[in-house]
């Protein structure tokens, strides 16, 4: 794409164009950081110091002193254990789940496969709703247990496509001789396809450790008397809505909506939680790059 | 989802050897089957609920059945009707705002030569798609506050002289939820858009710079019919799911003062089926989502499959 060698000048509106991409992407840049970076102030600030306002991109009065309040309240260290778990264990089994899936409905040769890949595309677009899948985990003893986090939404019919997709680039060549030599499905999927198909397995690991991590929802509708269930994003939620004022939802009230929470401490909280995910997606660019666009364009 | 059935190139025979060879296959297919009648299908049952006086005590099959009472009793509903309105218009502002802003992100971006611009540029956008909805509106509600970033600077500017209160007025409401989703997802939606451009066979552009055509011409003529098959594509899945643009960014958000504005389908669901226990009426409320969303996908199909050969199934 690159056009240099065939210009002999650049025409003016070229010139005028290329302001605006700059003006756009300092734009672009300073309104995606800035949020984040002013949070990361805010937690580093006084807390009686920040009330007056005014802090920007670097904390004004340093103190440590909201992350030791943080750090010494039990729920956070539920929450975080609780989160942690959840996403090692739903991680593990969901892309397991989903890869064997996926090997399956792309073997060319399975006499199933068309009927088994529109049994789970359907469930893309038609689900129960929240009230009968409510009722379905309360009878499936589910509500109130740590399980809820991980055994209902172990397969997915989006991650199943985007690795089938991927699979299906595969050649058959390769099943066909491993077989030729004797190996059965099992072996074809973990000795041949699985390592080949390690981007994809990365991306999709991703995609579910981060939707894990960010969950409160679940927690919140499942577990909310289980206070040795709650998650990470759920305190936080609490800590944050005592100041949002949601009259709208009767869930505050409950959760004593009156204590407010310095601002500082909020920001802690919010950079606690987010720090690690912040820390580890930019090495696992190149996996959610390319494996959304495997399997992205051709979805 | 662009073909669920793929065309057999071989013929399979059905033979007992090939059955044998492929239990593995069937057996797995077996389990998967069976979760997901469980977890997917089973729940369809429910539905039966919205046309029920539903009893937890009474269970599915001793409720009483109500016809389409808890239907009408929706649509009578004044609050309903809203709920549906809000939910259509910020469905409809999310989608097309956030589809405006990821194309123009990634043609935008897609202008910068030099790499050690871009790909910062890139990774800094991936950023807010990882951060949580709580995060994210704890960070707007910072930022929009009468002392925040927002107000300080249109103040600066001289475009406001008195601090607004966002959340207090229910007009900037719906463009507050469409801000939020541009800015969590713009760079992570470009990442498509971004590849489909990349796709485009350069000696295009060569040929065009040969003709005299400048930097918009050429986006003009040709990258935007470059990417027009991606758009098309995506905006087919998501007209889908329009109904479903609103839940968690409108229940953080919103307060009493906006409840007019905010509330969407979900969260009505939400209120009357389980802080309520109106199973029914919760029921009745999704299944009518649900039921406009799967015609919304084959209306949109069938204008796709008119126009163009894109076309999701």
């Amino acid at each position: 794409m690159d056009t240099k060698e065939y210009k002999v000048s650049k025409p003016i509106s070229d010139k005028i164009f290329g302001i605006f991409v700059v003006v756009f992407l300092a734009l672009f840049v300073a309104i995606t950081l800035y949020p984040v970076i002013n949070t990361v102030a805010l937690s580093f600030n006084d807390g009686i110091d920040a009330v007056r306002g005014g802090i920007y991109l670097w904390p004004r009065k340093f103190s440590m002193k909201n992350y030791r309040t943080v750090f010494a309240m039990q729920n956070i260290w539920t929450g975080a254990k609780v989160t942690v778990g959840r996403t090692v264990l739903a991680t593990l089994t969901s892309l397991f789940a989903n890869a064997l899936l996926a090997f399956v409905v792309s073997r060319k040769r399975f006499l199933f496969k068309s009927q088994l890949s529109l049994f789970w595309v359907i469930t893309m677009y038609v689900n129960g709703g929240m009230i009968p899948v409510f009722l379905l985990y309360k009878n499936l003893g589910l509500t109130g247990t740590f399980h809820v986090y991980w055994v209902p939404g172990m397969i997915s019919a989006f991650n199943m496509l985007v690795m089938r997709t991927y699979m299906e680039g595969i050649p058959e060549s390769l099943e066909e001789s491993a077989q030729l030599d004797g190996a059965g499905y099992f072996t074809i999927f973990k000795d041949i396809i699985s390592p080949l198909c390690k981007p994809v397995y990365a991306t999709v690991a991703l995609f579910i450790a981060v939707w894990q991590w960010n969950s409160w929802f679940d927690a919140m509708l499942y577990n909310r008397m289980k206070t040795e269930y709650t998650t990470l994003q759920y305190e936080l939620m609490k800590l944050l809505s005592s100041v949002m004022q949601q009259s709208g939802s009767a869930e505050n009230a409950k959760n004593g909506a009156a204590t407010i929470t310095p601002i500082t401490i909020r920001a802690a909280v919010t950079v606690a939680t987010m720090l690690p995910i912040v820390c580890l997606y930019p090495f696992l660019q190149r996996y959610f790059v390319t494996g959304l666009t495997i399997g992205g364009v051709k979805e | 989802m662009a073909r669920v059935k793929t065309e057999n190139n071989k013929k399979v025979q059905i033979t007992w050897k090939e059955m044998k060879k492929q239990s593995f296959l069937m057996i797995i297919s077996f389990f998967m089957v069976v979760y997901g009648i469980i977890f997917y299908y089973w729940p369809l049952t429910g539905w039966l609920m919205a046309f029920q006086n539903y009893k937890p005590k009474k269970g599915l099959l001793g409720s009483k059945f109500v016809g389409l009472d808890k239907f009408k009793f929706l649509f009578e509903d004044a609050v309903f009707i809203k709920v549906i309105r809000n939910t259509f218009a910020m469905g409809v502002i999310n989608l097309v705002t956030t589809t405006i802003m990821a194309v123009l992100f990634a043609i935008i971006l897609n202008e910068v030569r030099r790499a050690w611009i871009k790909k910062p540029i890139q990774t800094i956008s991936y950023l807010p798609h990882f951060l949580s909805w709580i995060v994210v509106t704890g960070i707007l509600h910072v930022s929009l506050s009468p002392t925040g970033i927002v107000n300080d600077v249109l103040m600066r500017m001289g475009v406001i002289k008195q601090a607004i209160n966002f959340f207090a007025h229910p007009k900037y409401f719906w463009w507050i939820v469409a801000f939020a989703n541009c800015w969590k997802e713009t760079g992570f939606n470009a990442i498509i858009y971004f590849a489909a451009i990349t796709g485009i066979d350069p000696s295009l552009y060569e040929a065009a710079s040969i003709d005299g055509a400048d930097r918009l011409q050429k986006i003009r003529y040709i990258t935007l019919p470059g990417i027009k098959p991606t758009f098309l594509i995506l905006l087919l899945i998501n007209v889908g799911n329009v109904l479903n643009a609103g839940f968690e960014v409108q229940y953080l958000l919103g307060n009493g003062l906006v409840q007019s504005v905010s509330q969407t389908i979900d969260i009505y669901v939400l209120k009357w089926g389980i802080s309520q226990n109106d199973y029914s009426l919760g029921t009745a409320a999704g299944l009518f989502k649900s039921a406009v969303s799967i015609l919304l996908i084959f209306i949109a199909n069938a204008i796709a499959k008119r126009y163009s050969e894109e076309r999701l199934f």
